[in-house]
C-alpha cells in the first residue's frame, strides 16, 4: 500500500523540480501533467486503502480536466512559439519588477 | 472491499433542486448558447448576438439569484451533495454577478480597441494586417466570459473537494485563453497568457494533490464527511476504521492552501499577479481582479470555515504568516511600480492579505466582515481598471505613470474621480475601503489577531503612500505636450458611474450592505 503512495509522491515531486528547473515551455507542461498523473496514483491507491470507489472515479474526471488543460495550454504555448520562435521560458522576459 | 453489482435498479437519476442552482446554469446555459451562436451566425452578426445574450444571461441570473435570496433563503446541500447554497454563498455569487455585469460593459465597449482582431494572426504579420482591414473581432471572448464567470459562481458553492477542483479549471481555463487576447502590445499579452497557464496549472496540480492527501485521510472528498474524520479520526466518515497519520491530513491542508492561496494572489503565490494584470487585456484584467478574487476567497472560506474548522490551531499561524507576509510585500513591492496596471496589481495582493486577515478570525462577525469587504473592493477595482481603460495615447492605454503626469488639468474629472478610488484602496474614512477594513480590523481584534491588525494597519500607511503618489503625479506635475486624452465610450463610462457610486455608497451609508452580509453570515455554511 504505502509503496504505491511513496512513488506517487517521487513521481509528483519529480514533476514539480521538473516545472521549477526545465526551460522549453512544453517539458514544464510535460512536468505538469507528470504531477496530475501521480496524483491519479495517490487517488486510486487510497480508494483502495478505503474500500469505497470515489478516489478511481476521481482519477477519470483528472484525466479529464488535464486533457481540456493540454488543448488550452498547447494552443497558448504555440501561438507564443509562432511569434518568437522559441518556446524557452527564459525568451519570455518583457513583464517584469 | 464491498462487492458494486450492475444492475439496472442499482441506478437511480441524481436528484437535482433546479431552483437553487438555476443561477450557475443559467450561466453555464448562456455560455454553451455562445459558442453555438459562433457556429451559427455570421461575421457581421455575432457581435450583435453575442453582447445582449451575455447581458441577459448575467442579468436573468442575478435576477433569479435575488429572488431565491429574498424568497427562500436557502440553506442546503444540493445536487447530490456537489453544492452547498447558503447564505455567504449567494452573497458572493451575488458579488460575482454584480461583478461580471460590469467587467461585460468594459468588455462589450470598444472591443475594437481593446481585444485581437484575430487570435491565431501572427503580430506583424499579412494576416494581421489583413484581419485588422476586414474589422473582424474575436466575439468568442463572450461565452469565454460566461464560462469563466461560470466557473467563479461554482468555485464557493463547491461542498465537495472534485467539485471544487473542477470549477477552479472552469473558471481558469478560459481566463487564460482571454488574457492573450490584447490588441495592442500582443506579445506582452501572449507572454501573460503563458506566465499565467503555467503557473496556474502548477498550482491546481499541488491543489489536486492535496485533495488526494485529503481523502486518503477521511475517504471522502465530502467537506462534510472531512470535518467528521478530522474531528473522529480516519475513516470515520466512511465507518471503516483504517490507519493513516495525520501527517497526511496536515499535509494535505497545506498543499489545498497553495492552490486556493495562488487564486488569491497571497504571497508568496502572488508572483503571476503583476504580470498577468499588466499584460491581459483591461476588461479581463478587472474581472479577475474582481471576480476571481472574491471566487477565490469564498472557496477558501468555505474549506476552512466547513472541513478544517477543528484543527483551526494547526492551520492558524501559517495563515498568519502567509496573512503579514501579503499584506507588507505588496505594500512595500508596490512603491517602485512605474506601471499603474502593476500598482494596481500589487495593491491588489496587498488587499488579499486584509482578506485574509478576516479569514483567520474564523468567527461570524469576520465572516460577514470579508463579504461587505469584497462586494466593496471588487467595486472600487472595476472602477479604477475602467479609468485605466479609458485613458489613452496613440499606442493605445497609456500604462507608465509618467504619462499620467498632469492628466488632472487635462482631464479633471477623471483624474478625480480615479483619485477618489485610490483613496478608497487607502481606505479613507467616507469610502467604501474605510468601512471594509475597519469592519474586518475590528472583527480580527475581537477573535485575538492583534497583531494582524498592527501590521494591517501599518501596511495601510505604506500603501497610502503609493496611492497619494499617483494622486500628486496626476495633479501636481506639468502635462507632457504629447500626453495621452482621456477616451470616454458610453458603456466604459457607466462601469466608472456604477463603480463610483457603490465606492461613495458603500462609504457613506454601509449599513444596508453590512446587514445583509450579516444576515448571510449569519446563517453560516451548510455542513
Amino acid at each position: 500500500m504505502s509503496h504505491y503512495l511513496v512513488l506517487s509522491s517521487l513521481l509528483f515531486t519529480i514533476g514539480a523540480v521538473g516545472v521549477l528547473t526545465r526551460r522549453n515551455a512544453i517539458v514544464v507542461f510535460m512536468c505538469v501533467e507528470l504531477m496530475l498523473n501521480a496524483t491519479n496514483l495517490a487517488f486510486v491507491s487510497f480508494a483502495k486503502l478505503h474500500g469505497n470507489l470515489d478516489g478511481q472515479i476521481i482519477a477519470f474526471f483528472v484525466m479529464v480536466v488535464a486533457a481540456a488543460e493540454v488543448v488550452v495550454g498547447l494552443a497558448i504555448i504555440m501561438t507564443i512559439f509562432r511569434t518568437r520562435r522559441s518556446s524557452s521560458v527564459d525568451d519570455a522576459n518583457l513583464l517584469k519588477y | 472491499m464491498s462487492t458494486v453489482i450492475l444492475a439496472a435498479e442499482n441506478f437511480r437519476a441524481p436528484h437535482l433542486e433546479y431552483g437553487q442552482l438555476a443561477p450557475m446554469l443559467i450561466v453555464f446555459g448562456g455560455a454553451v448558447l455562445g459558442v453555438l451562436v459562433e457556429a451559427v451566425f455570421g461575421r457581421t452578426w455575432r457581435g450583435r448576438v453575442q453582447i445582449p445574450l451575455a447581458f441577459a444571461t448575467l442579468g436573468s441570473a442575478l435576477v433569479w439569484l435575488a429572488i431565491l435570496a429574498a424568497n427562500q433563503k436557502p440553506h442546503s446541500v444540493d445536487a447530490e451533495g456537489a453544492l452547498g447554497i447558503d447564505g455567504p454563498t449567494l452573497f458572493i455569487q451575488g458579488a460575482i454577478l454584480v461583478m461580471a455585469i460590469l467587467s461585460l460593459l468594459l468588455v462589450a465597449d470598444r472591443q475594437q480597441e481593446t481585444f485581437v482582431a484575430e487570435g491565431a494572426a501572427l503580430p506583424g504579420s499579412d494576416a494581421e494586417a489583413q484581419s485588422l482591414a476586414r474589422g473582424s473581432v474575436q466575439t468568442e471572448i463572450f461565452p469565454l466570459t460566461l464560462f469563466a464567470v461560470a466557473g467563479m459562481l461554482m468555485f464557493p458553492a463547491a461542498n465537495d473537494l472534485l467539485t471544487m477542483f473542477v470549477a477552479l479549471e472552469v473558471l481558469s481555463l478560459p481566463l487564460y485563453l482571454l488574457c492573450g487576447l490584447a490588441r495592442r502590445r500582443r506579445l506582452l499579452s501572449q507572454e501573460a497568457a503563458v506566465k499565467y497557464f503555467l503557473l496556474g496549472a502548477f498550482s491546481s496540480a499541488f491543489f489536486l494533490f492535496g485533495v488526494a492527501l485529503v481523502y486518503g485521510y477521511a475517504g471522502s472528498v465530502k467537506l462534510g464527511d472531512i470535518a467528521l474524520a478530522v474531528s473522529s479520526g480516519p475513516g470515520a466518515a466512511t465507518g471503516v476504521p483504517v490507519e493513516v497519520p495525520s501527517i497526511v491530513l496536515i499535509v494535505g491542508v497545506a498543499m489545498l492552501a497553495v492552490g486556493l492561496l495562488f487564486k488569491m494572489g497571497a504571497v508568496p503565490f502572488h508572483s503571476w499577479k503583476p504580470d498577468v494584470y499588466q499584460g491581459a487585456p483591461t476588461p479581463v484584467t478587472a474581472l479577475m481582479a474582481s471576480g476571481t478574487l472574491v471566487s477565490a476567497v469564498g472557496a477558501t472560506l468555505r474549506v476552512f470555515y466547513v472541513a478544517f474548522e477543528n484543527m483551526r490551531w494547526d492551520w492558524r499561524p501559517m495563515m498568519w504568516a502567509v496573512a503579514i507576509l501579503t499584506m507588507v510585500v505588496g505594500a512595500v513591492v508596490a512603491i517602485t511600480q512605474t506601471d499603474i496596471k502593476r500598482l494596481l496589481a500589487y495593491s491588489s495582493v496587498a488587499h488579499a492579505g486584509f482578506l485574509l486577515t478576516g479569514i483567520v478570525t474564523t468567527s461570524t462577525a469576520g465572516l460577514s466582515a470579508v463579504l461587505f469587504y469584497l462586494a466593496a473592493y471588487g467595486a472600487t477595482t472595476i472602477g479604477a481598471f475602467a479609468v485605466v481603460s479609458m485613458v489613452r495615447d496613440t499606442g493605445g492605454e497609456a500604462g507608465h505613470l509618467s504619462r499620467w503626469a498632469g492628466l488632472g488639468r487635462r482631464s479633471p474629472v477623471v483624474a478625480g474621480i480615479f483619485a477618489f478610488f485610490l483613496l478608497a484602496f487607502a481606505g479613507i474614512p467616507l469610502t467604501s475601503g474605510f468601512t471594509g477594513k475597519f469592519a474586518v480590523f475590528t472583527a480580527a481584534v475581537e477573535a485575538g489577531a492583534t497583531p494582524l491588525v498592527i501590521v494591517g494597519v501599518l501596511s495601510s500607511a505604506i500603501a497610502a503612500f503609493f496611492y497619494v503618489r499617483v494622486i500628486v503625479v496626476m495633479f501636481f506635475s506639468e502635462p507632457e505636450p504629447d500626453g495621452p486624452s482621456v477616451v470616454i465610450a458610453p458603456a466604459t463610462a457607466a462601469a466608472v458611474a456604477l463603480g463610483l457610486a457603490a465606492t461613495v455608497v458603500l462609504g457613506v451609508l454601509p449599513q444596508p450592505l453590512l446587514d445583509l452580509a450579516g444576515s448571510a453570515a449569519g446563517q453560516l455554511f451548510v455542513r
